[in-house]
């Protein structure tokens, strides 16, 4: 009996050519000092909700559990830190993430004001055509096609109160 | 088993027509998303939740069962077509399946693993429906320290079986119990680590952090390698199997089908799992096992029907004890939470029309995506040419916009996206955040009975271990958690010993 782990590179070798290249040491140390980070913080709220004994567990025990075991296993992460292959490099084509994930906090940021129209429509756009590589046509079209079924689909079949101007 | 009447009275639900028709949507969703590479079934149930709201808990169950097993279905057409995987659990088909595509014979590869699917399936809920009942009897005496001896065992062999380091799976274990503490303590009032925020008073909501990781994260993420070369699919003449590759991979079907019974029960196993192990039992019980990875009819029946199978009767520890065992149960744990029903021993005997009304959806579900994949297979191949570049604006505006709707607060919107950055973060630092998910479901379960054990032993930890199934579970909890650890070290000893032969 093989482990999942051991058939992933023989998928690769015909699925995907290009796996992205493996992160640097800096990253993976960064990796567990945000693990360790977190398991500090939880330590230290814990204390201060009290962890109470055994005996009358309190509001505190179980996070001071889980942060130790974080600190714990951030530890063993940056030991590890030098012999870690399996996290994937950050190049450019993470600035499409970082685009995508402006669209949506733009998105969230006005919904509640405008309504729902308007940023569906900009959203679907930037997404197709600067995510997406769509052309300018087909881009402009699905995005107003997107908002119309989306407006079909939530405000009058399924009658969802979602912000909208009309 | 004895009474049988509750069983049949859940035929009597599954034929309701309401019910007929989300079995029907959810195994052509099951299907679709199986087809088209990239969302799994735990992120496609996840970013449909929100739709369940309005419906019978037991419809809504039906429909996304009918998502988690019509995805074993359609993963096969683009392993066998395309040579990719469309799920994971269907990876070692591509092997065989490509192999006899490319000897013109695609169809007989998809017939077979259409009716191996099919009977990995029906053989499982069988014994889902025998085993399930007596699980959950045997359960019902559960005290606070074994279902905290449970949920330990359950989450540590998620974290150790997911594909990926371990320490990792672990983290993202921690992680999800952390996020579970969120919210005012049920057995001291006071508010931890809210931050005076009053949407956290309540704790996190499991539907906005289950659609960010799986939902957007694996969006956000396949943006990066969307730059793939579209393959043409292979075409598809004859799907009906023959007489002799029937015979030949009958045997297959039938070690597959038990296989995956099996390996699906166990926290962690699942589809993923039991699909590697079923293909190579098969070569290694072969005659000649040159032939697999040229195109051994075996080598897509054994894996297809196991995963099946596995899909199916991991449903047993989700229903029988309300401890899911892996991601997609994790994540129908938690809708059958949002809908008031809790999971877990009382379940069969409380609800039997839900019980027995999910289960028994399964054979209607079985039937009609044997009908989907073997006559109107040629329609799930054309779908997949709609390109990814328009599928994913579709996706995420669902996404958001359900997010929304559960509670109709712009605040889960603001978690998703939250979540889906962190699922990005994490699958592109080599987190799973299947074993996060999971943690953060079992998390209030798992604080409370340790809390109420404890009161109960008047704070002495020897109480876990001398009480028989808590002691039990936490010796198979020791053994899961320091046998990979022994292995290693019994590794690094013998290799140590062969330089120093060498040297000598």
């Amino acid at each position: 009996m093989s482990e999942p782990t051991e058939d992933r590179p023989a998928v690769d070798e015909f699925g995907e050519p290009d796996r992205p290249a493996a992160a640097g040491t800096v990253t993976n140390l960064v990796t567990a000092a945000v693990v360790l980070a977190l398991g500090a913080a939880a330590l230290a709220g814990a204390l201060s909700l009290g962890v109470g004994e055994p005996a009358s567990p309190g509001a505190g025990t179980w996070p001071m559990l889980i942060g130790g075991a974080l600190i714990a296993l951030g530890v063993v992460l940056a030991l590890r830190a030098r012999r870690t292959t399996d996290a994937e490099r950050f190049n450019r084509s993470g600035l499409l993430v970082l685009i995508a994930v402006a669209s949506m906090v733009g998105y969230v940021a006005v919904i509640g004001s405008i309504g729902f129209e308007i940023p569906t429509a900009l959203l679907a756009f930037v997404w197709l055509r600067f995510l997406g590589r769509e052309r300018l046509l087909t881009s402009i079209i699905g995005g107003l096609a997107m908002v119309a079924a989306f407006y079909l689909l939530f405000i009058g079949a399924l009658n969802v109160s979602i912000p909208h101007l009309f | 088993m004895g009474d049988l009447s509750p069983v049949l009275d859940g035929f009597s639900v599954v034929v309701e027509p309401t019910n007929l028709l989300y079995c029907l949507i959810g195994v052509v969703i099951g299907m679709l998303i199986g087809v088209l590479p990239g969302l799994g079934p735990a992120a496609t149930i996840a970013i449909l939740l929100p739709l369940t709201f309005g419906l019978e808990p037991v419809t809504s169950i039906i429909m996304l069962a009918g998502i988690f097993y019509g995805a074993q279905y359609g993963g096969t057409i683009t392993s066998v077509l395309l040579r990719l995987p469309g799920e994971a659990s269907s990876v070692v088909t591509v092997f065989d399946g490509h192999a006899l595509a490319r000897q013109g014979k695609a169809g007989t590869a998809l017939g077979i693993a259409a009716i191996g699917s099919f009977v990995g399936g029906t053989l499982s809920i069988l014994a889902l429906t025998l085993v399930a009942p007596f699980i959950a009897g045997f359960a019902l005496d559960f005290g606070p320290p074994e279902y905290t001896a449970l949920a330990l065992l359950g989450i540590l062999l998620v974290s150790t079986i997911s594909s990926g380091s371990k320490v990792k799976a672990l983290t993202a274990a921690g992680i999800g119990l952390l996020l579970a503490t969120v919210g005012r303590d049920g057995f001291t009032g006071a508010e931890r680590f809210t931050f005076d925020n009053l949407s956290l008073a309540d704790g996190l909501d499991f539907v906005p952090i289950a659609m960010g990781l799986f939902g957007l994260g694996e969006i956000l993420h396949s943006l990066e390698e969307r730059h793939r070369a579209e393959k043409a699919p292979a075409p598809v003449a004859n799907v009906w199997p023959s007489r002799e590759d029937l015979r030949k991979s009958s045997g297959a079907i039938g070690r597959g089908s038990a296989l995956g019974f099996v390996l699906g029960v166990l926290p962690g196993g699942g589809a993923v799992l039991s699909s590697l192990a079923a293909y190579a039992l098969e070569k290694r019980r072969s005659r000649n096992p040159e032939r697999f990875g040229r195109g051994a009819i075996e080598g897509v029946a054994a894996p297809e029907s196991a995963n099946n199978a596995a899909a199916t009767s991991s449903f047993i520890p989700l229903l029988s004890l309300g401890i899911p065992a892996n991601a997609t149960m994790a994540v129908i744990f938690g809708a059958l939470l949002i809908q008031g029903v809790t999971p877990g021993p009382q379940l069969v005997t409380e609800q039997p029309e839900l019980f027995w009304g999910v289960v028994n959806s399964m054979y209607i579900g079985n039937v009609l995506l044997l009908i989907m994949s073997i006559p109107l297979v040629g329609l799930f191949v054309r779908i997949l040419r709609v390109r990814a570049a328009i599928l994913a604006p579709i996706t995420v505006l669902i996404t958001l916009v359900g997010a929304y709707t559960v509670n109709n607060s712009v605040f889960d919107i603001v978690l998703v996206i939250v979540f889906g950055v962190l699922g990005y973060l994490m699958k592109k630092l080599g987190f799973d955040p299947g074993p996060l998910v999971l943690a953060f479901v079992l998390g209030s379960l798992l604080e409370s009975s340790l809390r109420r054990s404890l009161l109960l032993f008047d704070g002495d930890p020897t109480g876990f271990v001398t009480r028989p199934i808590s002691g039990t579970l936490l010796a198979l909890f020791l053994a899961v958690a320091l046998l990979p650890a022994l292995q290693a070290w019994r590794k690094r000893r013998r290799k140590e010993r062969e330089r120093v032969e060498e040297a000598v």
